[in-house]
C-alpha cells in the first residue's frame, strides 16, 4: 500500500489519505461539543431581555456555530483558501440584497398605515372572517 | 526550414472525430462528450428560436393593424408576447452561448479533454429538455399571459391554467443553467494545461467565467422566487399576494435580483465571442486584454448592484431609486472600456469581412446604440416617461438581439467550420447577415420613435389614442416589415448552414487564422480533442500564422511561434 | 510546476511516480495505477480538489437558494415585528432544541465517517454513516410530529389559518354572530371609542359580547391612537387560548404569515434533510461495498460538505424561529 511511507507521519500507524487533509479526533469532537454547550446559550438567552439585542446576540452565537462548522467539519481551516472565498463570497451576496431590500423597506415603513386597506379587508372578510383586523 | 504544426489540415483525414467515433442514436442521447452535448445543446437551442422568432412575427404582424383583428383576440395576443419572451429569455438566450458554443469550445480553448464534470454536463441538457417540457406542456393546459417576468399580483390572480407549468419549467431550466456554470468555473479552475496561464486565456473564455459566476450566484434567487410564486398561487400564503397581505413589490426585488445580472449572463458571453471574431478576423493582437479581461469581471459584479432600475416607478423608495441610478450609469464604464478596445483592435488591423466578421462589426453598432439608449432610461426624470413604452421595447432588442442574439449568430459562423468540419456559403451568409442588420435596424429603431411618443408596450390596439393612432400605424409598418426582412435573412442562413452539412466543402483545420488552441486540433476535433498535450502560447498572437494554398487554411509555423511565445512571455 | 494546480504536492503525497504532476495528457501510469481517475482527469488530486471545488461553488447556489429566504424573513420581521414575537411561542422549543442537538450530532457522525474513510477503518465508516444516517431520519420524524399537531390546531397557512380547528373553537364560532364576521371587528365597530364610521363593508349583527374577549384595537385605519399603541406592546408570553389562537384576542394582524415563512423555510429544509436522507443512504451502501479508502474517498468527502451544509442551515433557523423573545 502506498500509504506506508507516509507511517512515520504525526498520526502513528494510522493510513494516510492519498489527498485531502486528516483532521484529529480531538478537533472533531471539542468542536461537536462546543457546537452542542452554544446551542445550550442559545436556548438560554431567549429568557433574557436583551430589548433589541436579542436577535443580534442570537445570529451573534448562529455565526460562531457556523464558522466552527465551516472551519473544522468542513475542513476550511486547511483547505484551499479559494473554497473558502466561494462560502464567503457567496454570503456577501446574500448580505448584499438584504441591505439594498431592508433599505427601501427602511425607507417607507414609517409610512405605512395601521391595518389593511378596504379592499383587503373584504378580501379577508369574506375568505378568512376570523382573522384579525387591526394594529400595525 | 519551417515545420508545419502536425496536427494542422492533414490530420483532419483522421477516421476518429467526434462524430464518427460512435454511431446510432444512443451514443447521441447517453454521450459524455462536451462536443455532443454542445451541438444537442445548439439543435434544442436554435428549434426554440424559431418557435420564439414565429411568435414575435405574430405579434408584429398583429400590430399592422392598429384595432381588433379577427385572427387574434387580445387574450392571444397576450400571449404571444408573453410566450415570445419566456422562449427567447429562458430557452434560447441564456443557453445559446455558454451552454451551446461554450460547451463545445471552453475544454478546446482551454486544452482539456473535457469539462470537469461530463454528467453533471449531460443532466444540466436533459434538465434543459424538462423545463421546456414544462413551457410546452404550459401551453397545453391553458396558456399563460403574464409577461415574461411573472409580476404579481396578475400572476398571482390570472385564471390560465398554464402559470404554474412554466413556473417549474422556469424553475427547472434555472438548475440546467446553475449546473452549466458550476461545470464552467471549476473546468477553467482546475483543467487548465501547463502553460495556460490565467492572462493567455482566451476573452470568451474570461466572458465564460464571469457569466458563470452570474448563473451560480443569482439563479439560486430565481429559483426560490418562482418557488414562492408556485406556492402563493396555490396556497395563497401571502408572501407575494397583497390581499393576504403580502408586498407585490417584493417581487420585483426577488425577480430582478436574477433578472438582471440575467442580462449580463446573456451579453458576457456575446462579448467574449467578439473579442475573439474582432482579433482573428482583423489577423491583430487583441488591443487591451487585460482591461477586456477585468471588464467582464466589473460587468458581473455590477450586474448585482442595479436592479432596482427596472422599479422606478414601482413605488421603490426615492433614496433606493437615486442609488440604483447611480450606479447603473457606471455600468457604462466597464461596457464602453471593452467597446473602445474592440475598436482599437480593428485599428491598423488586415480586416477580411468574412462572415463572422460581418456580425462582428453587426453587433459593435448595434450594442452601441443599446447600450447609450439604456443611459435616458437610467436616468430618474426621463425614466418616467419612458418607462413600459415602446423605447424600452427597443433598447433591450437593441441589446439582447442586436448584440447577444447576433455574437451568438456569428459565433455559430465563426466556429462552424470547426464543429461540423464544413465550409459554408461565404456569399449567402454575406447576403443573409446584411439583411438581418437592416431588417433589424428597421424593425427596433423605429420603436424608439415610438416609445418616446408614448406608445407603450405589450398592447394589443392603439387606434383609441387620441391623435397619434396614424402616427403609430406607421412606425409600425415599417417595423413589422423591418421584422419580414429579418426573418427572410434567418430563414437563408438556416438553408445555406444546412446546406453546407451535407454539401459543403471540406473546412480546414483554421479556416480563418485564429490562434487559440481549438484552431490547432482537426475540424471537427477528435474525441479526446487533442492527440497530445497542446501547446500553448499566446492566443492572439497572429505573427507566426500564414496562409497555406495547399490546405486552402493557416497554418501555424512552429518555429516562428515558439520564438514568438519566448518574446511574448511577460504577457 | 502548473498554474492550476500550484500546490499539488503540497499536503498530497508523491507515491513515487515521477510524473506525478506532469499534466501530461497521456500520463497513462496515473490512470493504470488509479481505476477510480477519470479519463480527462491527470492526478488523483486534480480529480479530487475539482470534485471539491465544484461542491463548493454548489454549495454557493444552496446559500443563496436559502439566503433569498432569509432575505424574505428579514423583510417580514422588520415590517412585523409583533406578529414574530407572538407567533414565535407557538412553536415547540423543546422539540426545535432537540432537533438541533440531532443535526449537530450528525454533523459530528458525518465528520468521523470522512476521517474513518481517509484512514480505511471499514467499519467504523459504516458505523458513522449508520448514525448519520439515523440521525437525519430522526430529524424528520421529530419534524413530522411537530407538523402534525400544528396541522391539528390548524396553524397552517394562508386562509386555512383562520378556520376554527378545535370543538371548543367551533362551538365559540358558533354562538357568535352571523354571518360569519370577526367577532373582534364587530365589536369594535359598535365601540363607540372606535369612531362612528365603522368600515362600510362591514355589517354590525348582534353580539354575544360575554361569549368573546374585549378587542384591543379597532379596525384598520380608525382605531385611536391610544389603541394603536397599546396593540403594539409586547403580547404576552403564553398563548392566552392554547390550541384556539383565531379565538386569541392579542393575536396581532398578519400573524399567518409567520407561519407562511415558516413552512416554506423549514419544509426547503426538510426538503433538503430528504435529500440527505438519499444520498447518505447511497454512499452508505457503497461504502458496505467497500467503495471507498484512504486512496479515494472523494464521495464521502462530498456528501459529508453537504450534509454540513443542511446542519448550518439549521443553525440559523433554530434561533430565528424558535427562540424570539
Amino acid at each position: 500500500m502506498a500509504s506506508h511511507s507516509h507511517a512515520h507521519a504525526s498520526h502513528g500507524n494510522e493510513p494516510q489519505p492519498l489527498v485531502g487533509h486528516l483532521v484529529s479526533y480531538s478537533t472533531l469532537f471539542g468542536t461537536g461539543a462546543a457546537l452542542l454547550f452554544l446551542t445550550v446559550i442559545t436556548v438560554a438567552a431567549r429568557y433574557i431581555d436583551l430589548g433589541e439585542a436579542n436577535i443580534y446576540l442570537a445570529i451573534g452565537i448562529a455565526v460562531v456555530k457556523a464558522t466552527l462548522v465551516s472551519l473544522f467539519f468542513m475542513h476550511l481551516r486547511w483547505d484551499r483558501p479559494f473554497n473558502l472565498m466561494v462560502l464567503i463570497g457567496s454570503m456577501l451576496f446574500v448580505v448584499l440584497m438584504m441591505v439594498f431590500c431592508m433599505m427601501d423597506v427602511g425607507q417607507y415603513k414609517k409610512d405605512l398605515v395601521a391595518g389593511n386597506p378596504p379592499d383587503v379587508q373584504a378580501y379577508l372578510q369574506e375568505n378568512a372572517p376570523y382573522a384579525p383586523v387591526a394594529g400595525k | 526550414m519551417t515545420t508545419l504544426d502536425a496536427r494542422s489540415p492533414i490530420a483532419a483525414e483522421a477516421p476518429d472525430n467526434y462524430l464518427t467515433f460512435r454511431r446510432g442514436l444512443l451514443s447521441w442521447l447517453l454521450t459524455l462528450d462536451h462536443k455532443r452535448i454542445g451541438v444537442m445543446y445548439l439543435v434544442a437551442v436554435l428549434a426554440s428560436f424559431f418557435v420564439g422568432g414565429v411568435m414575435a412575427l405574430l405579434v408584429r404582424t398583429k400590430l399592422l393593424f392598429p384595432g381588433e383583428v379577427t385572427w387574434m383576440t387580445a387574450e392571444q395576443y397576450n400571449q404571444a408576447f408573453t410566450l415570445h419572451g419566456a422562449i427567447m429569455v429562458f430557452l434560447v438566450i441564456i443557453p445559446s452561448i455558454p451552454a451551446a458554443l461554450g460547451n463545445f469550445v471552453l475544454p478546446i480553448m482551454l486544452g482539456a479533454k473535457d469539462v470537469a464534470f461530463p454528467r453533471l454536463n449531460l443532466f444540466s441538457f436533459y434538465l434543459w429538455l424538462a423545463g421546456a417540457a414544462c413551457a410546452v406542456y404550459s401551453l397545453l393546459a391553458g396558456g399563460f399571459d403574464t409577461g415574461w417576468t411573472f409580476y404579481t399580483p396578475y400572476s398571482t390572480n390570472t385564471t390560465l391554467g398554464g402559470v404554474i407549468p412554466v413556473l417549474v419549467g422556469v424553475f427547472i431550466l434555472g438548475f440546467s443553467s446553475i449546473f452549466t456554470g458550476v461545470n464552467f468555473i471549476v473546468t477553467i479552475h482546475k483543467l487548465r494545461p501547463p502553460g495556460m496561464t490565467w492572462f493567455r486565456m482566451p476573452l470568451f473564455l474570461w466572458a465564460l467565467y464571469a457569466t458563470a459566476v452570474i448563473q451560480v450566484l443569482a439563479t439560486p434567487v430565481l429559483g426560490i422566487t418562482v418557488a414562492l410564486l408556485v406556492i402563493e398561487r396555490v396556497f395563497n400564503i401571502g408572501i407575494f399576494d397583497p390581499s393576504m397581505g403580502g408586498d407585490p413589490v417584493l417581487f420585483q426585488h426577488f425577480f430582478w435580483f436574477y433578472s438582471h445580472p440575467a442580462v449580463y449572463i446573456m451579453i458576457l458571453p456575446g462579448m467574449g465571442i467578439i473579442s475573439e471574431i474582432i482579433s482573428v478576423h482583423s489577423h491583430r493582437h487583441i488591443f487591451g486584454f487585460r482591461f477586456i479581461a477585468f471588464s467582464s469581471i466589473a460587468i458581473a459584479i455590477f450586474s448585482f448592484l442595479v436592479w432596482g432600475h427596472h422599479m422606478f416607478t414601482s413605488g421603490q423608495s426615492p433614496l433606493m431609486n437615486v442609488l440604483f441610478s447611480a450606479i447603473t450609469f457606471s455600468v457604462a464604464i466597464p461596457s464602453a472600456v471593452k467597446v473602445f478596445n474592440w475598436l482599437a483592435t480593428l485599428y491598423k488591423g488586415s480586416i477580411s469581412l468574412n462572415t463572422p466578421m460581418l456580425y462582428g462589426l453587426s453587433f459593435l453598432f448595434l450594442f452601441t446604440i443599446g447600450g447609450l439608449t439604456g443611459i435616458p432610461l437610467a436616468v430618474l426624470s426621463t425614466d418616467i416617461h419612458l418607462h413600459d413604452t415602446y423605447f424600452v421595447v427597443a433598447h433591450f432588442h437593441y441589446v439582447m438581439m442586436g448584440s447577444a442574439l447576433i455574437a451568438m449568430i456569428g459565433g455559430l459562423h465563426h466556429w462552424w467550420p470547426k464543429m461540423f468540419g464544413v465550409m459554408y456559403s461565404e456569399f449567402w451568409g454575406r447576403i443573409a447577415c446584411g439583411l438581418v442588420f437592416v431588417g433589424f435596424n428597421m424593425t427596433f429603431f423605429t420603436q424608439f420613435m415610438l416609445g418616446s411618443q408614448g406608445m407603450p408596450r405589450r398592447y394589443y390596439s392603439y387606434d383609441q389614442i387620441e391623435g397619434m393612432a396614424e402616427a403609430f400605424k406607421m412606425y409600425h409598418h415599417i417595423s413589422t416589415g423591418g421584422s419580414y426582412i429579418m426573418a427572410l435573412g434567418f430563414v437563408i442562413t438556416g438553408i445555406y448552414l444546412l446546406h453546407s452539412l451535407f454539401a459543403g466543402k471540406k473546412a480546414p483545420a483554421n479556416p480563418w487564422g485564429g490562434a487559440s488552441l481549438e484552431w490547432q486540433c482537426t475540424s471537427p476535433p477528435p474525441h479526446d480533442n487533442f492527440s497530445k498535450t497542446p501547446r500553448v502560447g499566446d492566443c492572439y498572437d497572429f505573427s507566426a500564422v500564414r496562409w497555406d494554398e495547399k490546405q486552402e487554411g493557416y497554418v501555424v509555423d512552429t518555429e516562428a511561434h515558439t520564438a514568438s511565445t519566448k518574446n511574448g512571455k511577460g504577457h | 510546476m502548473s498554474s492550476s494546480n500550484p500546490t499539488a504536492g503540497a499536503h498530497a503525497h508523491n507515491h513515487g511516480h515521477g510524473h506525478g504532476h506532469d499534466h501530461g495528457h497521456d500520463a497513462h501510469g496515473d490512470h493504470g495505477k488509479y481505476p477510480f481517475l477519470a479519463h480527462h482527469f491527470d492526478t488523483p488530486n486534480q480529480q479530487f480538489e475539482s470534485g471539491k471545488l465544484g461542491m463548493w461553488v454548489f454549495l454557493a447556489t444552496e446559500v443563496l437558494f436559502f439566503g433569498a429566504l432569509f432575505v424574505l424573513y428579514a423583510i417580514m420581521r422588520f415590517k412585523n415585528p409583533e406578529v414574530f414575537s407572538y407567533a414565535s411561542h407557538y412553536l415547540d422549543t423543546i422539540l426545535g432544541g432537540i432537533n438541533t442537538c440531532v443535526l449537530i450530532l450528525s454533523s459530528l457522525t458525518m465528520a468521523l465517517a470522512v476521517r474513518a474513510a481517509q484512514t480505511n477503518k471499514q467499519r467504523m465508516l459504516v458505523t458513522c454513516l449508520s448514525l448519520t444516517l439515523v440521525g437525519a431520519i430522526g430529524f424528520l420524524v421529530i419534524k413530522y410530529f411537530e407538523y402534525t399537531h400544528k396541522f391539528e390546531v390548524n396553524l397552517k397557512w394562508g386562509q386555512a389559518f383562520y378556520q376554527p380547528a378545535t370543538e371548543e373553537a367551533r362551538e365559540i364560532v358558533k354562538t357568535a354572530p352571523t354571518p360569519a364576521e370577526n367577532p373582534r371587528l364587530a365589536i369594535a365597530a359598535v365601540n363607540p371609542s372606535a369612531g362612528a364610521t365603522a368600515d362600510p363593508i362591514v355589517p354590525l349583527p348582534p353580539v354575544d359580547r360575554t361569549a368573546i374577549a374585549a378587542p384591543k384595537a379597532g379596525p384598520a385605519g380608525i382605531a385611536p391612537a391610544a389603541m394603536v399603541e397599546e396593540s403594539t406592546k409586547p403580547p404576552s408570553l403564553a398563548p392566552v387560548v392554547k390550541d384556539n389562537h383565531i379565538l386569541d384576542p392579542s393575536m396581532p394582524p398578519n400573524t399567518h404569515r409567520f407561519f407562511a415563512i415558516y413552512y416554506i423555510m423549514t419544509g426547503l429544509h426538510g426538503v433538503h434533510v430528504v435529500i440527505g436522507v438519499g444520498v447518505i443512504g447511497w454512499i452508505l451502501v457503497a461504502a458496505i461495498r467497500g467503495a471507498y479508502s484512504s486512496d479515494y474517498f472523494t464521495p464521502v468527502d462530498l456528501v459529508g460538505l453537504y450534509w454540513h451544509v443542511v446542519d448550518l442551515v439549521w443553525i440559523f433557523l433554530f434561533p430565528l424561529f424558535y427562540l424570539i423573545h
